[in-house]
């Protein structure tokens, strides 16, 4: 018998999937590799109502090879061009999984700038549609290189609506639901403060802490669950070329 | 028959210091580029430019030629960041900004299209947008009690697009899969010049694709360009892709230290 190692990038698509549990029939959307696959395991799997993205113009009922859009394969089943995108975060039947440059204790997000704005240390991509994605839907983060870095005492530019600024109509549809990063999955506690919900195995509490930016408890964490051999085939399947290892090596 | 086909090097003629100018497109797809050249080899300057932006941003803030930038983002797709755009930001070059949501960036769009002094959108509160455009205001529904923010019309003097083909009149046509908000912009716009691909007879628009595919109605058109390539090096599917090695090129570019090594891609590139 050979005992299989369960990667870490595994059991980061597999903590992405069940983020993705009982979203219900919306457009699901992933920035990053380990999330574009994790969609497609929820949807493989728990979740098949889940409407996938190519990315660019399309909702897939077959998904087009990973990190490709529609002109390369797979089944479109709805047009949504960019105008339409915006609608539909409007609707609320969307179901965002963002990369964040910084993340604080309140889940606010910075794609921004880093610096000052006004003349930044560092200019990033923009705000693009964090701000309006927060305020109208479910809304989880990946951070693929967990660091004190990302993890801050306090954003240079909240991007995405955090549950401390999330109030009057900013929070009527706000929803915050996990982060997954490449040590640990957190959620937040009833005050809206990030909570750690599970650790990776092989991660310890010491390691996570040093690794976060503000105070963390760990301690009594449980483990990440690793994926089924179900499960791996289907990630194998979605991804034979391993680029999962990339952003998780 | 309306013939508004324009040379390409009379575009510049048509700009003044000072406008506020629309650029289509999104990223580094279908970006007029070949339009965007034409400002770079003249000496308009002072702009307000408004985008979704891509290389267009790029290289008009590295010539200096941005005086306000109104952007949800600027990226060229296949590499996240854009280096002029970034150093310009970084080095304060471009004197003041509007970095807007996505959804309240088309929201403002809609309002300039529709004559609108403002479009209320729930994206935006809550967020540093607020913070870093100090004049947004937001507005209580007067049915309800909610507050939204009231994004102001953006109206533009010159809107510059690219599409795949137009009639000599000013019908525009994308033959991609998404229009982005080019017919948006021609509609926020005084003024709008098209480039395309090719010019052909307005029966030829429908002998090969649906009239679907007609985006741009030559009613907000002033000036049709032929400018074949006039996308590159930005995708303008499906008559060619991104050139990824021209756009890496750009990059390594714009990255240097030496100014040395921009100017002599400059002066290739234009």
């Amino acid at each position: 018998m050979t005992t299989q190692t369960i990667t870490r990038a595994d059991i980061c698509v597999a903590a992405v999937s069940d983020a993705f549990k009982g979203s219900g029939e919306v457009l699901a959307h992933a920035v990053g590799i380990v999330p574009a696959i994790g969609v497609r395991l929820a949807k493989a799997t728990h979740t098949p109502e889940l409407a996938l993205s190519d990315g660019e113009a399309f909702m897939m009922a077959e998904a087009p090879p990973l990190l490709k859009t529609a002109a390369a394969g797979g089944t479109p089943e709805a047009w949504v061009p960019f105008r339409s995108i915006f609608d539909i975060v409007a609707s609320g039947r969307r179901h965002s999984m963002m990369g964040a440059s910084q993340i604080d204790r309140h889940g606010n997000q910075n794609i921004s700038s880093i610096g000052d704005w006004r003349q930044p240390k560092r200019q990033l991509i923009g705000v693009r549609g964090a701000p309006g994605n927060t305020v109208n839907h479910r809304v989880d983060y990946w951070v693929a290189k967990h660091s004190a870095r990302i993890f801050v005492e306090s954003v240079d530019v909240a991007s995405g609506v955090g549950n401390d600024r999330a109030v009057g109509t900013a929070g009527r549809f706000h929803d915050l639901g996990v982060i997954v990063t490449n040590l640990a999955v957190f959620g937040y506690d009833d005050s809206g403060v990030i909570k750690v919900v599970s650790i990776h195995p092989g991660v310890t509490p010491e390691e996570l802490q040093e690794a976060t930016g503000f105070p963390i408890d760990a301690t009594d964490a449980p483990l990440t669950r690793e994926p089924t051999p179900d499960e791996l085939k289907i990630i194998e399947a979605e991804d034979p070329k391993g680029l999962r290892f990339k952003e998780v090596p | 028959m309306l013939d508004k086909t324009l040379p390409l090097s009379d575009v510049a003629g048509k700009l003044e210091s000072g406008m506020t100018i629309g650029i289509g497109g999104w990223g580094s797809r279908r970006k007029p580029m070949a339009l965007v050249k034409e400002i770079l080899r003249s000496d308009v300057t002072d702009l307000t430019v408004v985008a979704f932006g891509g290389p267009d941003v790029g290289l008009l803030a590295r010539a200096g030629k941005i005086r306000k930038l109104v952007y949800g983002f600027v990226s060229l797709d296949s590499i996240p960041l854009d280096p002029n755009f970034t150093r310009a930001r970084e080095r304060g070059e471009i004197p003041e900004t509007s970095e807007y949501d996505e959804g309240m960036f088309v929201a403002g769009l809609r309002a300039g299209a529709n004559r609108l002094s403002f479009q209320p959108i729930r994206a935006g509160l809550g967020s540093d947008v607020m913070a870093m455009n100090p004049d947004l205001k937001t507005v209580r529904s007067p049915y309800d009690e909610e507050e939204y923010v009231a994004v102001p019309g953006l109206r533009l003097d010159v809107s510059l697009i690219h599409l795949n083909r137009a009639d000599a009149a000013g019908n525009g046509q994308y033959l991609g899969p998404d229009p982005y908000f080019d017919d948006l912009f021609a509609m926020a716009a005084d003024s709008t010049i098209m480039s395309v691909e090719q010019i052909v007879s307005t029966d030829d628009l429908t002998a090969k694709a649906p009239p679907q595919t007609l985006l741009v109605p030559r009613i907000f058109v002033d000036h049709v360009v032929e400018a074949p390539g006039g996308a590159h090096f930005t995708s303008c599917d499906p008559d060619y892709g991104r050139d990824e090695e021209f756009q890496k090129a750009y990059v390594a570019a714009a990255k240097s230290d030496s100014d040395e090594q921009w100017t002599e891609f400059e002066e290739r590139y234009l």
